[in-house]
């Protein structure tokens, strides 16, 4: 079943196109890998999916509901919806605790009792129990972008997405962040990642889009992504991430 | 030299003066606490207002920035002659019979209210829009976001500027002397001019400076303590 659609989706700011007649359809319980060079569109794409940024031209559908058409509540979308950025940004004057429970409390109304053992249950599954009570600068990069996919989880989201949420993380704490998302995609959770790490997109991903100049120029199951690029600019792409080292 | 200890440092003038500037000094205390929580409350909500975002919104930041405008421009003085002097000429029940003290609190709360909120101004722009960012992904309303995620921050960070704004507050609560509120520095000038003697002053501005120095020692011990905590985030 379709749960995000995308038809004819363009985005400018000021006179520079991002996306460009974007189409794209997920499906529930799926997990699609944006991947493309920097500035290629996918953070922009993945923004407006929670209306970070709103649409210039076409339609998208999330859930049966057709968020473009400026009617929606934005609040109301974005409950069911998480996103996790780069920069994890963590609340940095709250505790690890109740960067979690914050939300649950205040838009979903959940009990304080309530949101935090919920809270305290995720974190315990992720490791990171013990660092409840400790405020978001005590912790690695790769503790507190955990931290910030457990604080989206918390709000019981029906998609994820993920923006490049490896990209700020020293090599050697990578791992342990997409241990998690692979645990994620393994629940049956619908996300779309955007993404540099192509061997871990290849192994989760159902679907693997190539966005080049904000067009999606290609599109296929990983496998024919990776060993079997119809496109020339695919091709191009996968041979400087190969000289690089990352696949 | 005996002239200037005399008129100026006189011990028996020091110990005569002290009782009446004292009782004086403690109106000034209580303009300013009642000032102050006055400032603060209202100086946070006009910042608030300044960034609501949305084309509805724009005659209300515009009011706010008229008002800021206009009373951080007009001396305080001139604001004291405004209020002290012109509210009670109005003849309007309420507002033209309050006491000059009361008059004298609107008149500090106008001006430091306006100065007051561009600091906290400041602090709300400081904190990084990908905070609010993430608050409102995580489907917080703009309100709430600004009432658990930027506020809380912005306020922390300003804490220092916003003490030494309350310095000059203390020390110019002794300007609305001029729509005769019995403060420490009419008690010292009476003293003064009845006594041939200046002493008085020195007792007054002994006072004022006892009453800041703790404030100004604090907000040092802050940033201090702000920057050690940096220091420490860098490494």
């Amino acid at each position: 079943m379709t749960f995000v659609s995308l038809r004819n989706v363009s985005k400018s700011f000021a006179e520079n196109r991002v996306l460009h007649d974007v189409d794209l359809t997920v499906d529930e319980h799926n997990v699609v890998c944006l991947i493309g060079a920097s500035g290629s569109g996918k953070s922009t794409l993945l923004r407006c999916l929670n209306l970070l940024e709103r649409v210039d031209e076409g339609e998208i559908v999330i859930d049966g509901q057709t968020i473009t058409n400026g009617s929606v509540d934005v609040n109301a979308l974005r409950r069911k919806i998480g996103i996790v950025f780069q920069a994890y940004n963590l609340f940095p004057h709250m505790s690890v605790l109740d960067n979690v429970m914050l939300a649950p409390t205040k838009v979903n109304g959940v009990s304080r009792s309530e949101a935090r053992s919920r809270a305290r249950e995720l974190l315990g599954r992720i490791g990171l129990a013990d660092k409840a009570d400790e405020f978001p600068d005590r912790l690695s990069g790769g503790q507190q972008q955990r931290v910030a996919i457990v604080r989206a989880l918390a709000m019981e989201p029906k998609l994820m997405l993920l923006d490049e949420i490896t990209s700020a993380l020293d090599p050697q704490l990578v791992s342990e962040v997409l241990a998690l998302v692979r645990e994620l995609a393994e629940t049956g959770m619908t996300m779309i990642l955007a993404t540099h790490e192509m061997s871990f997109a290849r192994e989760v991903a159902d679907k693997v889009c190539f966005l080049d100049a904000g067009v999606i120029c290609e599109e296929g199951v990983p496998e024919q992504i990776f060993t079997a690029p119809q496109q020339a600019r695919t091709r191009e792409f996968l041979a400087r991430v190969i000289e690089a080292g990352r696949l | 030299m005996h002239e200037v200890l005399q008129k100026f440092f006189s011990p028996h003038s020091f110990r005569v003066a002290l009782p009446d500037v004292w009782m004086g000094f403690q109106l000034n205390l209580k303009l300013m606490v009642v000032a102050e929580i006055l400032v603060l409350v209202l100086a946070l909500a006009i910042a608030v207002v300044r960034g609501l975002p949305g084309r509805g919104s724009a005659p209300f930041r515009a009011l706010a920035i008229v008002y800021t405008d206009v009373f951080r421009g007009t001396p305080l003085i001139l604001v004291a002659f405004l209020v002290g002097f012109g509210l009670p000429g109005l003849n309007i029940h309420l507002i033209s019979t309050q006491s000059n003290f009361v008059y004298g609190v609107i008149a500090l709360t106008l001006v430091y209210t306006a100065y007051v909120t561009e600091v906290y101004r400041a602090g709300i722009e400081s904190v990084h829009p990908s905070q609010r960012m993430a608050a409102r992904s995580l489907g917080l309303s703009h309100w709430q976001s600004m009432r658990y995620v930027v506020i809380p921050q912005a306020v922390r960070r300003v804490i220092p500027p916003l003490l030494n704004d309350f310095v000059g507050l203390q020390k110019d609560t002794a300007l609305v002397t001029v729509i005769g509120v019995a403060e420490a520095a009419q008690q010292a000038q009476q003293f003064s001019q009845n006594n041939y003697n200046f002493t008085s002053y020195i007792v007054a501005a002994v006072f004022f400076i006892l009453l800041t120095i703790p404030l100004a020692r604090f907000t040092d011990h802050l940033i201090l303590m702000r920057e050690r905590r940096e220091s420490a985030h860098a490494t």
